[in-house]
């Protein structure tokens, strides 16, 4: 049970939100390339990802209403994936010759669903000290730190998210106790023994920021610096002046990951909810020379959606949490609507192990929130905050986010329109092998720690 | 021009706000009664007086009754939200404004919620546009087992939230009462016999007076009576109690069977020792609280006839004491033939109570998963908490004598688009504005071209 969640989450750092949003277009793509800092003695990129897709079959969707995740939806559509990739998505009109047929008839076909705000490996289930990972809170700046290092891949909360949620790609990123929590990941939701087995190939890395209350009140709470506002802006703009006069002579991990935030190769995710704060970020941002990617948990970025859109900025926000703290005071239905109308982009994020399985809901709550102020935002589109922002605030969406050709067949069958809360995945493919079915119960994954428990292999 | 329509809708919104109870019929609308039955199409609801005359088909309107047409929409009762703490808190985060925990009071089960709650708390406010019409409220327990009465309110917009107070106490047990008892399961269980020992020594040795002169408790309606706790005894109590007198008086009504108790438990094994405290208790009237695993005990929780106020969605083993939690907790449980309503307080916030209750209907389409009909779904954030509530057959139902509680929906409001148009409390139609609405009306555009946002209200 999650007893008094509101209360909860206010106090844990780990759940302490942020949000990004981001136009729907216009969105700059971030960079793809991999990470080039320093290679280690065998000359590799440092814990290099080992993930590969699963053998597949040549597979046909027909007949199922189609959201693209651009935008687009077909309805009675075909989608063809062979060999681990989308070969063709069209009409009825579509040659299936040489696929494996799927009816769809009366079902939904989207992207798999991505999560660019999670925690979970880092804070994982059963949530015992222990497994208490997320933030490495004796110091206000971390950037030496990388989430993967943390990242437990037998978290009972990978498979949940993959059965209920249809999340097939997430970004994990160290909690928000500190000014600059150090390196996010982003995993392929496949279950693996290692988190090299999980890491999304070639997905640039993040870094997590935080604005606001969390800092300031975990290192004034120590009597240290930031205890104010103002001091967290302080720490940071030196941060940023010590980082620029870092010359790489001798090797400084927290330096090396900054230094990749200014070449523009580490994304910005920054956890900020006040409009204010956010504006003020933008500033610290030119001022030394980086740019914000997304701001998370952006409760009042209705309030500033021109600036976020003339920015670039995404906003990853939740649908409907608010009040738990009092940056979040201001949270309204209409934040995502708001944004999309001043044009700035939208990501819906969810920052918790029960609200990653729900996105889909989550981004129907926002659209019909708009839909009653008179905003109507069409749900292919909608499909698309869950999917094609995502990954492009992720630097992946090259790679994944949408059906189109050529791209990495991350693929969920629903069951019922994604947008209803009748819905729920029926299939699941990631990199187009099956990984999820509701109609075979061994097609599920079953944590280590799960084995042999009451409930092993259950529905869940 | 836009100012000008918002503050005309902020007067609509204070002139809908009647003080009096409206007669009001619905018509051509899809009701949803509230009991566990499906939807009635083309159905109309009448009310009166502040009381429900009649749902359903085949009704006539009687006369001096006004009528809306309801065409498109949904009605049905107002939802009953279980475990709560609205208006009890303004900002979570916000110690000062924040009345849930008090682990520094010398008190516990005295702990008295119905004088605290705030009926101008932005969060009933909230909860009342998003439908919810009465509510369980109760803090939570910090300095013992015992987190103290809980209240049921209305979220109406008047200066009266508690509908009942003193409705229910609450008990942490299992691995929340064990740290709370000092840090181990046997150590809570034992706190809490010696607590309900101790409260039957009290009510039996103490000379409790009430202030009209008479032993015992005096009772205002269906309250819970109000004097014990006041009793003025200057008694001499055994020298090794744990309790204060306040805390031991108000488990008096508990260990009376007057007051329901309500016993917080996630694991099996743990539901089986509550249930068994029964049998050393036997008048304790019980109810079980989060039960992740009570699937696995379903059969044994039907038996003790002990209804359950479930997490709805929890499928995560959160600690070890819920390694066996499942969506389908809820579905087993029902058809077993427990009594479940659907616990507000493992949501982010209560008023997620129909999107939770929605996602139970979708289970019965996945193979091997355990879900509820519409109807029964719907019941489980209306009717079955109600009833736990202590108001069967009042609220959460529209049938004939109920309270006037409904809302008036734009569609299924088991669907997560689906809001309140409309919603009635005691027969009275509610404002539905607040911080948040006011905010959506300021920020519905960017425009300061005249002035500054600070002047757009």
């Amino acid at each position: 049970m999650k007893k008094h969640v509101l209360l909860a989450c206010a106090a844990a750092f780990a759940v302490a939100g942020c949000s990004t949003t981001g136009g729907s277009d216009g969105v700059a793509s971030a960079s793809a390339k991999d990470w080039d800092a320093p290679v280690g003695a065998d000359g590799n990129a440092p814990f290099p990802s080992t993930y590969a897709p699963y053998p597949g079959r040549p597979t046909a969707l027909v007949g199922a209403t189609v959201y693209d995740g651009t935008g687009g939806r077909i309805d009675n559509g075909t989608v063809l994936f062979r060999d681990g990739k989308v070969a063709a998505v069209g009409d009825a009109s579509l040659s299936t010759e040489g696929y494996d047929l799927i009816d769809g008839s009366g079902k939904f076909v989207t992207p798999g669903i991505i999560d660019i705000h999670s925690h979970l490996g880092d804070y994982p289930t059963p949530s015992v000290e222990a497994h208490s990972d997320g933030n490495e809170a004796t110091s206000p700046m971390t950037p030496e730190v990388w989430a993967e290092h943390s990242v437990w891949p037998q978290d009972p909360g990978f498979t949940r998210a993959l059965a209920n949620g249809g999340i097939t790609a997430l970004q994990i990123l160290p909690g928000s106790a500190n000014l600059t929590g150090g390196r996010s990941v982003t995993l392929k939701n496949v279950a693996a023994r290692t988190v090299q087995g999980m890491k999304f190939p070639g997905a640039p890395y993040g870094m997590k920021m935080a604005c606001g209350e969390n800092p300031k009140r975990v290192y004034g709470g120590k009597g240290r610096t930031p205890s104010t506002r103002m001091g967290n802006f302080a720490v940071n703009r030196q941060m940023w002046l010590d980082a620029a006069a870092y010359d790489g002579k001798k090797r400084d991990l927290g330096k090396e990951t900054l230094k990749g935030v200014l070449d523009g190769e580490i994304l910005i995710h920054n956890h900020c909810y006040r409009a204010d704060e956010m504006a003020l970020v933008m500033d610290m941002a030119k001022e030394m020379g980086y740019k914000v990617t997304a701001f998370h948990h952006a409760v009042e970025a209705y309030k500033i959606g021109d600036l976020l859109r003339e920015n670039n900025v995404c906003s990853a926000i939740w649908a409907d949490w608010y009040g738990f703290k009092m940056e979040a005071y201001d949270g309204i239905l209409e934040n995502a609507a708001f944004l999309r109308q001043a044009g700035a982009c939208v990501v819906i994020h969810s920052d918790d192990a029960n609200g990653i399985q729900r996105l889909n809901q989550e981004a129907a709550k926002a659209q019909a929130a708009g839909r009653r102020v008179g905003i109507d935002i069409p749900d292919a589109e909608v499909i698309g905050w869950i999917t094609l922002n995502a990954a492009k605030a992720m630097g992946i969406d090259e790679m994944t986010g949408s059906l189109e050709p050529g791209k990495m067949a991350d693929v969920v069958l629903w069951n019922d329109d994604p947008l209803s809360v009748y819905a729920r995945p029926e299939k699941v493919w990631i990199d187009g092998a099956l990984m999820y079915d509701a109609l075979d119960r061994k097609r599920r994954p079953v944590s280590d720690f799960e084995l042999g428990q009451p409930g092993e292999g259950d529905v869940k | 021009m836009k100012r000008a329509l918002t503050m005309a809708a902020s007067l609509l919104a204070l002139a809908a706000a009647p003080a009096t109870a409206q007669n009001v019929a619905i018509t051509n609308a899809t009701v949803a009664t509230g009991d566990g039955s499906a939807p009635i199409e083309d159905a109309t609801v009448v009310v009166r007086d502040g009381k429900i005359v009649a749902a359903g088909t085949g009704i006539n309107v009687p006369a001096g009754v006004q009528v809306l047409d309801g065409s498109g929409t949904w009605v049905t009762p107002g939802l009953f939200a279980t475990m709560t703490n609205l208006g009890l808190w303004d900002v979570g985060a916000v110690r000062e404004s924040n009345d849930i925990r008090a682990g520094g009071s010398p008190f516990s089960a005295a702990l008295d919620v119905a004088p605290v709650v705030n009926p101008a708390s932005q969060h009933i406010l909230i909860h009342r546009a998003a439908g919810i019409t009465r509510a369980a409220v109760s803090g939570a327990a910090s300095g013992s087992i015992f987190a103290g009465q809980g209240a049921i309110i209305d979220l109406g917009s008047d200066a009266q939230a508690v509908t009942r107070p003193r409705a229910f106490q609450v008990v942490e047990l299992g691995e929340g009462g064990a740290r709370l008892a000092g840090g181990s399961r046997a150590s809570a269980q034992a706190l809490f016999r010696n607590a309900l020992l101790e409260a039957g020594e009290f009510e039996r040795n103490g000379t409790i007076t009430s202030p009209g002169g008479g032993r015992g408790i005096t009772r205002q309606g269906d309250d819970i009576g109000i004097d014990s706790r006041m009793a003025r005894t200057s008694r001499d109590r055994a020298s090794d109690v744990l309790l204060t007198r306040f805390d031991a008086a108000a488990l008096v009504p508990v260990a009376r069977g007057e007051q329901p108790l309500y016993v917080m438990v996630e694991r099996a094994a743990d539901i089986r020792s509550a249930l068994a405290l029964k049998q050393e208790f036997p008048r304790l009237d019980m109810v079980l609280v989060g039960a992740s695993e009570g699937w696995l005990v379903a059969r044994e929780i039907a038996a003790a006839g002990v209804p359950v106020i479930a997490d709805g969605l929890d499928d995560l083993p959160q600690g070890f004491d819920q390694l066996a939690s499942t969506q389908s907790n809820i579905g087993r449980m029902v058809k077993a033939g427990v009594k479940v309503a659907i616990n507000a307080a493992a949501m982010e916030n209560p008023r997620n109570l129909n999107q939770y209750a929605g996602n139970l209907v979708a289970l019965t389409r996945i193979p091997g998963a355990d879900g509820l009909s519409w109807g029964q779904a719907f019941a489980a954030i209306s009717s079955v908490p109600a009833a736990i509530s202590g108001m069967g057959g009042k609220a959460g139902v529209l049938a004939p004598g109920a309270m006037g509680d409904l809302v008036i929906w734009d569609g299924d409001p088991l669907e997560v688009g689906s809001m309140p148009v409309r919603v009635f409390i005691d027969g009275v139609e509610q404002p539905l504005d607040n911080h948040q609405s006011r905010l959506k009306e300021r920020y519905r555009d960017l425009d300061e071209s005249d002035l500054p946002k600070a002047y757009d209200w």
